[in-house]
């Protein structure tokens, strides 16, 4: 009993004095602000230069021509700068798709916020295309029965924003931005028929609340980034030639 | 002590250090020692500052203007340490062009002693972060991330203990849930383990088995989620721990003004910053210490 005390007094002892070394008195905490009164360190800015010149060489090589300057709050429903990056989706990517499984893609959807600056008049350099699409999200197909591209549509009614689809689809809302008419090609869509729809991964994991990727009957990751899908469709077209058209359209009554 | 009169000092301390430049001690007593953490969170490549153009960011950040700050400080004070709570990678063409090569180029010529994992330094695959290890000459301090089955077994450390000045400082981090974040794709095999219970791990390590000082976490986990105020974050893991000294946070891109000091499980302060995002703000937390064991009732006094 005697030695048991004792050696827990010890082993107290041990662990207040492992403990005992240093103790804080004070703590200062706050931020710095990172501004250009700091003068800016010379090894560390020439060390950076070989890196930035080559990136910005490249990054402003002229790809294609913006014979005017296309914004996404240029329409409603459907804009020029919209159709452009859901069309050039589409194209780059159909043959791929249809490559590997055989099968055509129905029809692309975008987001309205993916859509993160203008494309400014004048000549489009790689740049533009890093400014349009900062982020990293690659194109993914997805199968979805008739039933979830009706829940598709709902939503674009309700979002009541220009979210780009593909010129493949038609969808005509009335002014109390109810759905009157929704076509594929020219085809009424079949609640039980399996379509493919292209879209990024980020809204195929739920971004901007597209639920309705959830129910899906499949999913085809194509690894190929939205940003490099503009960079190669801008590279094959000389001079831009979307507009804004009747794709997506609220009708007056 | 009066906390009021020790302001007063502090700012009669701040004002000559001011005029006579740097290599001024704050205490000049031969036993009491100071120890500056620095710190970044979320730079995501931000290496080059912000244009003229960029709205309230304009003309700020620069990896090469915090190489002077974090240079001069050093100065000031040699027993400064420099960590980043993750999110290095990702948000400008430098990451798209050279992988992350040149920010962790720059961490090293800067001097980082460590830097915890972020879900977007996941971008380039594990193999995309595993292939630039060899120009980081910190480590990766990540305790919740199980790397086992991945090639970053046995690249990232649990916790890592500095000794600054006699001090033991022990630091450890923790990571973001990467499901429903990060493509599995990317992160592959790595197993994620639950942040509290690997930081009550931690501490049990840090500070009963080591008895370090003081304890840092560095956290990539979020500073609070106000639409999800259950989801573990890093004021969560302030309350639900003990014998943590300093959160270092990141994630949630949070400029906070100045830090926050929560109450752990014990009562006992902690500490929990994090400088926003894209390094327009360095992180400065100085500990001053005193030799032998808290006699007083109340703690540091804690300045922000």
């Amino acid at each position: 009993m005697a030695l048991k005390q004792l050696s827990l007094i010890l082993l107290a002892g041990l662990i207040l004095s492992c403990n005992n070394g240093h103790h804080v008195t004070k703590i200062e905490g706050k931020r710095i602000e990172v501004n250009p009164e700091i003068p800016a360190d010379s090894t560390i800015e020439a060390f950076i230069k070989p890196y930035h010149d080559h990136l910005n060489k490249d990054l402003d090589s002229i790809i294609s021509y913006a014979p005017m300057t296309y914004a996404k709050t240029d329409g409603e429903l459907n804009t020029a700068i919209g159709n452009l990056m859901a069309d050039a989706v589409y194209s780059q990517c159909n043959p791929i798709f249809k490559k590997r499984t055989g099968k055509d893609i129905d029809f692309v959807l975008l987001n309205y916020g993916g859509i993160r600056s203008v494309i400014p008049q004048g000549n489009i350099t790689t740049r533009t295309a890093y400014e349009i699409m900062p982020f990293e999200n690659a194109v993914v197909v997805t199968e979805l029965k008739g039933a979830q591209v009706q829940d598709l549509l709902r939503y674009l009614s309700i979002a009541k924003r220009a979210h780009p689809i593909s010129q493949q689809l038609q969808l005509t809302l009335n002014e109390r931005y109810e759905v009157i008419s929704a076509t594929l090609n020219g085809n009424a869509i079949v609640l039980d028929k399996s379509y493919f729809v292209a879209t990024n991964d980020y809204l195929f994991n739920g971004g901007d609340k597209m639920s309705f990727f959830q129910q899906n009957e499949g999913v085809y990751p194509l690894n190929y980034k939205v940003r490099n899908v503009l960079i190669d469709y801008f590279k094959k077209t000389d001079t831009l030639t979307s507009k804004k058209d009747n794709r997506f359209i609220r009708v007056a009554p | 002590m009066n906390r009021r009169r020790f302001i007063q000092q502090t700012t009669a301390t701040a004002a000559l250090a001011g005029i006579s430049g740097f290599g001024l001690q704050a205490f000049s007593s031969s036993t009491a020692k100071k120890i500056t953490i620095l710190h970044t969170n979320d730079v995501h490549s931000h290496i080059d500052p912000f244009g003229p153009n960029d709205g309230r960011n304009a003309n700020k950040g620069g990896v090469a203007r915090r190489a002077t700050l974090v240079e001069q400080i050093r100065k000031e004070n040699p027993n400064t340490l420099l960590f980043d709570a993750g999110d290095i990678f990702q948000g400008t063409p430098y990451f798209n062009y050279y992988g992350g090569e040149l920010e962790f180029k720059l961490m090293s010529m800067l001097k980082y002693d460590g830097a915890t994992i972020g879900n977007h330094d996941f971008d380039n695959g594990i193999d995309g972060l595993y292939g630039q290890l060899p120009h980081a000459k910190f480590d990766f301090i990540s305790a919740n991330y199980d790397f086992s089955n991945t090639v970053l077994d046995t690249h990232v450390r649990p916790y890592k203990i500095f000794f600054v000045d006699g001090i033991k400082i022990g630091v450890f981090g923790l990571g973001i849930k990467l499901e429903g974040l990060v493509d599995k794709k990317l992160y592959k095999e790595t197993v994620y383990l639950d942040p509290i219970e690997t930081a009550q791990e931690m501490t049990t390590i840090l500070k009963t088995d080591k008895s370090c000082d003081l304890v840092i976490c560095l956290s990539h986990l979020g500073y609070h989620y106000k639409n999800a105020p259950n989801r573990v974050s890093d004021l969560i893991l302030a309350k639900a721990t003990k014998h943590i000294d300093l959160i270092i946070g990141g994630h949630t891109h949070t400029f906070l003004p100045k830090p926050t000091i929560e109450k752990n499980s014990e009562n006992n302060n902690v500490m929990v910053n994090q400088v926003g995002a894209y390094g327009l703000y360095l992180g400065r937390i100085d500990f001053y210490f005193s030799p032998g064991r808290d006699v007083s009732s109340e703690g540091a006094t804690i300045l922000v």
